[in-house]
């Protein structure tokens, strides 16, 4: 069915196809519709859930944490500064394996106070054991937020599907959907790896370890993110093969004969698609690759990628405040250390809540690119 | 009245084997709870002595499913757990009664767990919680916490030149709770089992949230002998320092009155949390006031009974 929605509407209506379990949520903007329309769904029997309107989101991630403990699928949803006070459940999450779900509409973080959309938050999680996914439009909100249940599920790893908050958030789009039936052939029920409520056989989750086993069960979790990409590209096989449309871990977009590209992540990739055509219309080899996925990072195919251009410019929506620049450049400079033949690198960091991203920016950006250098180490597009 | 007789033939939920203290009350009531507790019971426990001396990989003392998240969420996961098992049930996956029972200590309760245990009652998660308040952050070396007594010393409220311990009194737990309207709340302490297990079975039937405060001896933090908890825990009661009461459908109820109500001095004196204190005339000051505040309470306590009672 063609529906037009706001990428909060389409997270919501995918959340109400799937069906989740259990959701335990607290609103935070620009999030915050996402939980309202799915309490609807929840008080209008539309869904079979149980919906805990938590108190805060660190009770929200705990109490999602206890439910999928509990053998339940189960969702919340989430940004900015809530999930940063998830953080430290983040972690818990993480650590037992458990596949919980969150869509977010990707927000700064104070201060100074902003609701806009950049990449800082999920950006922050990037070490707390969840896959993380970034889309381009609302079209691949919904659809990837679909897949993350069965990803997660299957590589028995948590993950957030992230849109930008505002700019994808509240921005409506002609969306294709599914079937509420289609939606939960493709999933299946839940089949958790075990559940505290068989009390017939006792467990206990979240021991204490020490010295000697702690590293043992922190490696066997690294494992399972090592493991995860295959997971991802089979279950995006899957649900290409049932529903016609496609994503890929990465993008590459006019890079045939490119020389140079940009790497960038979320909806700035539909402004740099004009970008790059105009480009182009000059006669400029010059193209784009998208990230989807940046955890677990698909080093390898960054690497194949990337390596054979003479310059990749690296577009953060987030910066770490290191003095070095955005976390996708710095992990993606390591990447290439080894890369038989090493593009120049450029950093840029933009957008940071929600400053504009033009057509005229990307296009500053790729001339760069197609020149080769800059003068800074860092740019930071657009600061006044 | 629960009888001796048949407790005792009850399963031990919880092993022997595990790492508490001698002589720890803590350890003492999650005992008697679980051997209480009409089963199946699943438990939620927060990081703390409990956790730690229960639960070290790859060894545990529990019998029952237990989760173990973080310090401050043994309510907000214990409402995670619930709502699963709500939908289990209603989806007919399950079909058991299934009971649940989140343990944590004054810091996870009182103090950082706080929040996310009146989130918890405001929304009506059916089970028990119990805190069992050792007065103090004693897992992380007897730091204060808003349960810790007027007087008491701690390393962060330490006895000094100038300052004598802590100079507040403690914040009143179960009235915050009933503030909440739970299905039932009851305060009581080890010595006392008869009384543990008696609310221990009447939190559980209640239809809806239900809290326990059971004060628990600390022989390592309230510096007394380990064989002196229970002796603790009976002059806690006789001096009314730790009033055994419960509140029940909107009323009070004191269930142990002391026949001779003793001074708190009997309490404080074998405990070296209170040795400061009677060394010099300074100290005799913070045990008057310390004795006002009991006296107080007490006796706002038969207010609240007379006005509010059966």
């Amino acid at each position: 069915m063609i529906l037009a929605k706001t990428g909060n509407e389409a997270l919501a209506y995918a959340m109400k196809q799937i069906n989740p379990d259990v959701v335990a949520a607290y609103p935070i903007t620009p999030s915050t519709e996402i939980v309202q329309i799915f309490a609807q769904y929840v008080s209008d029997g539309k869904v079979d859930s149980e919906f805990v309107a938590v108190e805060s989101e660190h009770s929200a991630m705990s109490a999602c944490i206890g439910s999928a403990a509990s053998g339940c699928r189960t969702m919340t949803a989430t940004a900015s500064q809530g999930l940063a006070l998830m953080h430290e459940m983040l972690f818990i999450a993480g650590g037992l394996r458990l596949p919980i779900v969150v869509p977010i509409a990707s927000r700064s973080l104070s201060s100074p106070l902003n609701i806009h959309g950049d990449h800082s938050d999920s950006l922050a999680s990037r070490d707390s054991g969840w896959m993380q996914f970034f889309c381009e439009s609302v079209q691949e909100g919904y659809d990837t937020l679909i897949q993350c249940v069965k990803i997660a599920e299957r590589a028995s790893l948590p993950a957030i599907c992230a849109v930008d908050g505002f700019i994808l958030s509240h921005c409506m789009e002609r969306i294709e959907t599914f079937e509420d039936k289609s939606v939960r052939e493709f999933l299946g029920p839940y089949k958790p790896n075990w559940n505290l409520l068989d009390y017939k056989k006792p467990i206990l989750v979240g021991p204490a370890t020490m010295q000697d086993y702690y590293f043992e069960f922190k490696r066997s979790q690294i494992e399972g993110m090592n493991n995860a990409l295959p997971v991802i590209e089979e279950v995006q096989e899957e649900f290409k093969q049932k529903f016609g449309r496609g994503y890929g871990v990465i993008e590459e977009y006019r890079t045939d004969d490119a020389e140079a590209v940009v790497l960038l992540m979320g909806s700035a990739c539909g402004t740099m698609r004009e970008a790059v055509d105009a480009m182009r219309n000059q006669g400029k080899k010059v193209g784009m690759v998208k990230l989807r996925v940046f955890r677990p990072l698909p080093h390898k195919l960054l690497k194949e990628t990337l390596a054979k251009f003479k310059t990749v410019a690296v577009m953060d929506r987030a910066d770490a405040v290191n003095s070095y620049g955005g976390p996708l450049f710095t992990e993606l400079t390591s990447v290439l250390y080894d890369a038989p033949q090493r593009p120049n690198v450029l950093s840029y960091v933009y957008g940071l809540g929600g400053k504009e991203f033009s057509l005229a920016d990307a296009a500053t950006v790729l001339e760069q690119a197609h020149a080769g250098k800059k003068e800074d180490l860092v740019t930071y597009v657009g600061v006044r | 009245m629960a009888r001796l007789k048949d407790l005792c033939k009850n399963p031990e939920l919880f092993s022997s084997g595990h790492r508490a203290c001698a002589g720890c009350g803590e350890a003492l009531a999650v005992r008697q709870i679980l051997l209480a507790a009409p089963q199946p019971v699943v438990g939620i426990m927060p990081t703390g002595c409990t956790e730690i001396f229960s639960s070290i990989y790859p060894h545990a003392a529990w019998q029952i499913p237990m989760i173990h998240t973080a310090f401050e969420t043994t309510a907000s996961t214990a409402s995670g757990v619930v709502a699963a098992y709500n939908f289990h049930r209603k989806m007919g996956n399950i079909k058991d009664d299934i009971k649940f029972i989140g343990f944590a200590g004054d810091g996870g309760t009182y103090d950082i767990g706080f929040q996310a245990l009146s989130g918890a009652l405001e929304r009506r998660h059916k089970f028990l919680y119990v805190c069992t308040d050792n007065e103090g952050y004693m897992n992380t070396g007897i730091q204060r916490s808003s349960a810790t007594p007027y007087g008491a010393h701690t390393t962060t409220s330490p006895a000094g030149e100038v300052i004598p311990g802590k100079t507040m009194p403690r914040k009143d737990l179960m009235e915050i709770i009933i503030a909440h309207n739970p299905a039932y709340a009851g305060q009581t302490t080890v010595a006392f089992w008869n009384d543990l297990v008696t609310k221990v079975g009447k939190a559980l039937a209640a239809e809806g949230p239900s809290f326990l405060n059971v004060l628990v001896p600390c022989p390592l933090g309230w510096q007394h002998p380990g064989n002196l908890t229970i002796e603790m825990s009976r002059l806690a009661a006789d001096t009314c320092f730790w009033p055994i009461y419960e509140w029940e459908n909107g009323k009070y109820k004191i269930n142990y009155e002391p026949k001779e109500k003793k001074p708190v001095e009997e309490f404080m004196k074998p405990q070296g949390r209170f040795s400061h204190l009677f060394k010099g005339d300074a100290g005799k000051t913070i045990i008057a006031e310390a004795q006002r505040q009991i006296d107080a309470q007490w006796a706002l306590l038969h207010k609240r009974q007379e006005a509010f009672g059966a």
